[in-house]
């Protein structure tokens, strides 16, 4: 049950004397509780699941990885895709 | 969008999947439990772009799906009560009870109620005094946290129209079950991302030592998925069990401390039922005695319940990873998402509705 | 002391609907009068009939009804009223037809503001205009409170069919292509987000549009178009699927083609929904011969509605009467159609 977009957040206030915050994702904004990120900051990503921010994104993880990623790309004789043919029993 | 278009980049995809066929020899059996992960498999065709020695298998991944029927049955009978708002995430309403769904018994004149978040139903619940507001509070450790907030938070409110209909499951007993289960041919899971963002993956070390099998925390776009599995891949080829975590930017290894603290102020750990699988001992969760009169399951008599499953429906071996929906008996035909016989086919995440919707008959894998 | 006599007359300027406004006296008549025919008003209109009289131009009549229960019934990028005018408008004109007439029927809700309903009148009456149209004729009832949600509107249209074309969804041959007028999923996630207001705030417009002067335009150059439909309820997946089994042919499509403005990407995506699925209020697909599709996408890219007119995909043989989509990674799905009622997921 993992539905979480990530977004930016980019407001934080009280409601109910729950800490919330307003996520954007592309322009639709959200509005999630903040109990669970209580040190995450105006303009830091965080995954939303059912109201709540669940935790901050790791921007050094993600660039990180992103790093590799493209070492991987780098290294490899790549070969433009091609199209895998339809199964003839796909009816 | 950031965060999201990084990780579906089809040069990136396209030479993980080169990745993976360089370094798999042998044929493997790879396992996700977590809906989400089912759901971007087939909506992407990964399983399609994979080596054939890679069998990519769907678990009991979806909370929907395995929602016991009886639950089901409860909350039906709730909703129908005079002075009842149910609320519920959207996924819930097109479940199946023995005769009739959520949907239904909104049009036979239920009060059943969409909301994005229990805080929502909370929110009912303060605006509606004089009646009674009933959350269908379903889910995976992912969910978890947030239903735990609400409930607290309603007794801090002192609120005395809130309760929650819980059914609340744990991915790593479902897992060990699997493995234990005679004739299990899964070597290796992927595990569920944001279930691992709030309970980390230390809990996963115990099964992968002691059945000796890679888990590896994975998240759900394509370039996830498939680092995911060549990180599962590797691991097999080498011969080596453990957890490996793919998902760096929001998995740590102790997850999030707080979500867990709040957790275990409301709720304990408990046996379960799963539907289409039986009892799986300490999967589940429930509401702490000092939080009793926020739980539905007390607070309302419903009498007794008879569910019936149809004879037909076998999404518990789908579930369990040893039928494939394409090989059910009655899967297009009997079974549909437009008359479906079991929850797998119902949730938008359920493994018999993602292979309806996107390859419908069976491909050749 | 005895109180001042008042009169018991009854009030004559409200400012909201009460159901003496539906009862066909006095009060029907004021409301018609200061609401709908100083704004519709045309030279049937204001014979004030029962019926309107009209002159048809010769040749077969494309006949079309379709209600509207929006809510709510104000968006970003237009109301309900407009959506009635441009869906009747564009139902008329993807079968070939000139649009020419509309009948307007209102079911109020007691207790709708005045000050509302006149605004939607406007809206429409704007639309009218736009489209070319005349609103000829209309009736207005109302209903007890709680028995609608605010205001249903029925809109039935006339036009005149086009001898020079012949379009149905029955005629799709291999090779044709598939012609998409621009962004999708604008109308539906526009609604969607307005609707679910205190979870999800955004500022994506509806596409509410009339298409009929782009279509006519399209089948003045190219007549040899075999089907044209607009992606109402139900999305881009509800026409192709429809299509491909209309014709008993295969669609594929491509998912890199498919334009969706980043803003509705964004509502999908927090909400689960594909943009395949999703309503649109002013787009066209068009389904060409091959060697035309050059030619229809420039005329359509000539108007604003069409300037992002692009070739999403191609008629096929194979797999009768099903969508397959090449993903980005090239592997296929199918598109099938949606279920019924978009539930955002959370799962």
């Amino acid at each position: 049950m993992c539905l979480a977009i990530p977004g930016k957040l980019i407001g934080i206030s009280d409601e109910n004397g729950l800490k919330m915050g307003v996520v954007d994702v592309n322009g639709t904004k959200t509005k999630a509780c903040l109990e669970y990120v209580p040190e995450i900051l105006p303009g830091q990503y965080t995954i939303v699941h059912a109201g709540f921010a669940l935790k901050i994104i790791d921007e050094e993880e993600a660039a990180e990885s992103l790093r590799l990623w493209q070492e991987l790309i780098d290294s490899g004789a790549f070969e433009p895709d091609e199209v895998p043919p339809l199964p003839d029993d796909v009816i | 969008m950031k965060h999201i278009d990084e990780y579906r980049d089809p040069e990136l995809v396209s030479r993980l999947v080169e990745e993976i066929g360089k370094r798999a020899a042998k044929s493997w059996t790879i396992m996700e439990i977590c809906g989400g992960q089912t759901h971007s498999i087939m909506r992407n065709g990964l399983d399609q772009l994979l080596p054939p020695n890679i069998r990519l298998v769907h678990g009991p991944g979806c909370p929907v799906c395995v929602t016991p029927l009886e639950t089901i049955e409860r909350a039906l009978a709730i909703a129908a009560m005079p002075g009842v708002i149910l609320t519920s995430f959207g996924d819930m309403l097109r479940v199946p009870g023995s005769q009739k769904d959520l949907f239904m018994a909104r049009s036979e004149g239920a009060d059943v109620r969409i909301v994005f978040s229990p805080l929502e139903a909370l929110q009912i619940a303060r605006d509606n005094p004089s009646k009674e507001v009933v959350f269908l509070a379903v889910g995976f450790e992912t969910t978890a946290p947030a239903n735990a907030m609400a409930v607290r938070q309603a007794a801090r409110e002192g609120l005395s129209n809130f309760s929650e209909l819980v059914s609340q499951v744990m991915v790593p007993p479902a897992m060990r079950a699997i493995l234990s289960l005679p004739g299990n041919r899964v070597q290796g899971f992927l595990a569920a991302g944001h279930v691992c963002a709030i309970m980390g993956w230390e809990e996963y070390e115990p099964v992968a030592e002691e059945f000796g099998v890679p888990v590896v925390p994975a998240g759900f776009e394509p370039v996830d998925l498939l680092d995911g599995i060549l990180k599962v891949v590797e691991m097999l080829e080498e011969g080596r069990g453990g957890v490996v975590n793919a998902y760096g930017r929001v998995v740590s290894r102790e997850g999030n401390r707080e979500a867990r603290r709040v957790m275990n102020e409301v709720f304990a750990v408990a046996d379960r039922p799963w539907r289409g699988i039986g009892v799986i001992p300490k999967s589940g969760l429930v509401l702490l005695p000092e939080y009793a009169r926020f739980d539905a399951e007390k607070r309302f008599d419903v009498g007794h319940i008879a569910p019936q499953e149809s004879p037909l429906c076998r999404s518990g071996e789908v579930l369990q990873g040893h039928l494939k929906p394409s090989d059910c008996p009655a899967f297009g035909r009997e079974c549909s998402p437009q008359t479906p016989l079991g929850a797998t086919m119902v949730s938008s995440e359920g493994a018999c509705a993602a292979y309806y919707r996107y390859h419908r008959n069976p491909f050749v894998l | 002391m005895t109180e001042p006599f008042s009169c018991p007359l009854p009030i004559l300027r409200h400012e909201t609907v009460q159901m003496a406004h539906g009862a066909g006296g006095r009060l029907s008549q004021e409301l018609t009068a200061r609401v709908f025919t100083p704004r519709f008003s045309n030279r049937f209109l204001d014979q004030l009939d029962d019926q309107a009289k009209l002159d048809l131009p010769s040749g077969r009549i494309a006949f079309t009804t379709d209600t509207y229960v929006v809510v709510p019934y104000v968006f970003s990028g237009g109301t309900i009223g407009t959506l009635a005018v441009n869906g009747t408008v564009n139902d008329l004109a993807v079968g070939g037809a000139r649009p020419l007439y509309l009948s307007a029927g209102f079911v109020l809700e007691e207790g709708f503001p005045i000050a509302d309903l006149e605004h939607i009148a406007e809206s429409m009456a704007a639309a009218a205009v736009e489209a070319g149209v005349m609103i000829v004729t209309g009736d207005t009832k109302v209903v007890q409170k709680g028995s609608c949600d605010g205001i249903f509107i029925n809109t039935s249209g006339i036009g005149v069919l086009r001898d020079d074309v012949s379009l149905s969804c029955r005629n799709l041959k291999p090779g044709d292509c598939i012609l998409l007028s621009g962004t999708i999923g604008d109308h539906g996630m526009s609604i969607m987000t307005a609707r679910e207001r205190l979870s999800f705030q955004s500022a994506i417009r509806s596409d509410c549009a009339p298409l009929n002067r782009m279509i006519a335009a399209v089948l003045d150059e190219v007549p040899e178009v075999h089907a044209m439909r607009d992606p109402t309820r139900g999305g881009v997946a509800s026409v192709l699927n429809e299509l491909a089994v209309s014709s008993s042919v295969g669609i594929d499509i491509d998912e890199n083609a498919i334009p969706v403005r980043d803003d509705v990407r964004g509502a999908c995506e927090l909400l689960g929904i594909d943009p395949l699925h999703v309503a649109n209020e002013g787009k066209l697909i068009a389904v060409v011969p091959a060697q035309e599709a050059s030619k229809a996408l420039e005329v359509m890219r000539r108007f604003d509605e069409g300037r992002q007119a692009v070739s999403v995909g191609s008629v096929t043989a194979d797999h009768a009467g099903m969508v397959v989509m090449r993903t980005a990674f090239g592997s296929r799905r199918i598109i099938d159609l949606p279920l019924g009622e978009q539930l955002p997921r959370i799962c």
